[in-house]
């Protein structure tokens, strides 16, 4: 069981590791646009310093996290559900049905694959261009490297959940597309990627940072900036987990409800 | 022994389709795309099951895979209830669809087939010997490294068919498999098909438009039209049937009146050429007898009946 998904998730590795021109030009993008809402940022925080309670060191990583994190929790799309979203609208999906495997936890260990190669041949780049042209609040303690990759992970796990759960509309709407272009949208903002979440006013701040989103990127950045340490790290962790588990179980339920009524399209 | 693997008794499937009527208005209205089907099909049978497009054989298919539920009716294969024990059922059936891909698409053949070795839990003896089986009847040997985006058609179905059988399945079920092959596929993809039922009884069902796949390989057809079982029984009887002839073309030494044998109807005379029609079901053996006796006969060949003439012309009998 554990080593059919471990296979799964492999191949979901290598399959996004056989593009590599489209990864290098990838690599390219995340740093240019790291580099540009880098300058963005400093030009915000030198007009308000502290703004959101991070200096501006913080603030600057903050930027590089995100383009580290772009890809591997999907924050702009381009995870498994794009290709789950086409297999339902073609009826493909009826091969993944006669497996004997579970489709959620198939399609999630294919994310974390996909993810792991995300993060390592997307995102380290970027990072460690962004730590050589910048002065990069990176931690001090070794420990917080795997605690932020946990978070990583975690955030991973809930981005999924969302995305499957957007991706199983294409059952009764036929093309998930317009749904997925909603969730992306919703993700870019409430993530973090555009503006960390602390820095949002008032009850749209507290509303942000209590979405599921907030875990794809702000609750990893905080966990890797030191903000969230000792009681507060096993609450971020909390938080993260506690998303996962009830969005994977909704999309249990929609699961159940979807290939019961499934309609498989086209012959 | 021989026992019923698949069991379809009195299944119906009913779809709700909703159809635009007016600007906003939809009308539903239900499609009887099964309306009552029954057949068994004992083990080591190779059954093709065969209609035209919309006949509803796709859908009886997706139901003994258990994807699909029966709005009414009973199927069982193998013992199980495919709709409720869809994954136990998995692991003792195989599927190729013709038109879909188990396979990953970016990755080489080779990774597909591990995926399947845990997939099904097929133990590493038994899926060593399944594969170099495979690999060696289907010729994929110069293949298993190849990303399957870059295979042929041909290749990547004998891929699916393999990926299809590694975990040695009671039952076999192919929806088109060779949809698309040039010739000299289709001629290897049957040779194998046909291996596989003697060697190892592997019962199997096959859906396709491809007439000369089921007269190489079935041994009985079961043909539905709007969801009923119209026909199922030995492919001879499909002549019978729909009443369909075979054609004896004899060159004779010179050019005769045309000829007089009882149940020979002559349909054309051409120079010393002569084409004579005669009932399929009727053997080839005894008519050719009696014509050499009686006539300086130089050379002949005997043409079988296009099948597809046939059931069109049961399919046309049905809705006329």
């Amino acid at each position: 069981m554990v080593r059919l998904y471990a296979r799964v998730a492999a191949g979901g590795f290598r399959r996004y590791a056989t593009y590599r021109v489209a990864t290098a030009a990838g690599v390219f993008t995340n740093t240019v646009f790291g580099f540009i809402m880098a300058y963005a940022y400093i030009a915000l925080w030198e007009q308000r310093p502290q703004l959101g309670g991070y200096d501006l060191s913080q603030a600057v990583t903050f930027v590089w996290l995100g383009q580290t994190l772009l890809m591997a929790c999907a924050l702009m799309g381009g995870g498994v559900e794009d290709e789950l979203i086409e297999r339902i609208r073609t009826g493909d999906i009826a091969v993944d049905l006669y497996r004997p495997a579970d489709l959620q936890l198939w399609w999630l260990a294919c994310d974390l694959g996909r993810a792991a190669f995300h993060l390592l041949g997307r995102g380290l780049v970027p990072l460690l261009v962004g730590a050589l042209a910048f002065d990069l609040a990176l931690p001090s303690s070794w420990w917080t490297w795997p605690a932020f990759l946990l978070s990583v992970v975690l955030g991973v796990v809930v981005g999924f959940a969302v995305r499957f759960l957007v991706a199983l509309s294409a059952f009764w709407l036929l093309d998930g597309a317009g749904v997925a272009q909603m969730c992306w949208l919703a993700g870019l903002f409430f993530s973090g990627m555009l503006l960390p979440l602390n820095v949002f006013p008032g009850v749209l701040g507290e509303v942000a940072r209590a979405l599921p989103w907030s875990s794809l990127l702000q609750v990893p950045a905080d966990v890797l900036l030191g903000e969230r340490t000792g009681w507060e790290l096993a609450g971020a962790y909390a938080f993260q987990a506690g998303w996962a588990v009830v969005l994977l179980g909704a999309g249990r339920l929609v699961q159940a409800a979807a290939t019961r009524r499934v309609v498989v399209q086209g012959g | 022994m021989r026992v019923d693997v698949i069991e379809v008794d009195a299944v119906e499937k009913v779809f709700d389709v909703r159809r635009r009527a007016g600007r906003l208005r939809r009308e539903r209205h239900r499609v009887r795309a099964v309306d009552g089907v029954s057949f068994t099909v004992r083990s080591g049978e190779v059954v093709g099951y065969i209609g035209p497009n919309g006949a509803g054989k796709s859908t009886t298919v997706k139901m003994l895979t258990g994807i699909l539920t029966p709005s009414a009716g009973r199927v069982r294969v193998a013992g199980i209830d495919p709709s409720r024990e869809r994954t136990r059922l998995a692991r003792r059936i195989g599927v190729v669809f013709g038109q879909r891909s188990t396979l990953w698409w970016d990755l080489p053949l080779r990774d597909s087939y591990r995926l399947i070795h845990r997939l099904y839990r097929v133990p590493d003896a038994v899926f060593r010997a399944n594969l170099e089986r495979c690999v060696e009847l289907l010729d994929l040997a110069p293949l298993l490294e190849v990303p399957v985006r870059q295979l042929s058609l041909g290749q990547r179905m004998r891929g699916e068919i393999a990926a299809a059988l590694l975990h040695d399945p009671e039952v076999l079920y192919l929806d088109e498999p060779t949809i698309g092959l040039d010739v000299v596929s289709k001629a290897r993809v049957r040779g194998f098909l046909r291996d596989l039922n003697e060697e190892r009884g592997t019962t199997v069902l096959l859906t396709t438009h491809d007439l000369t796949d089921i007269e190489q390989l079935c041994g009985r057809v079961v043909v539905i039209d709007h969801g009923r079982v119209v026909y199922d029984g030995a492919l001879g009887g499909l002549h019978e049937a729909g009443e369909s002839e075979r054609m004896l073309v004899v060159d004779l030494e010179r050019e005769f009146a045309p000829v007089g044998l009882a149940g020979v109807r002559v349909v054309r005379v051409e120079g010393p050429r002569q084409w004579l029609a005669f009932p399929a079901a009727r053997s080839a053996a005894p008519l050719v007898a009696e014509l050499a006796r009686r006539y300086p006969l130089v050379d002949l060949s005997v043409r079988e009946p296009d099948i597809e003439a046939v059931i069109a012309r049961m399919y046309a009998g049905r809705s006329a």
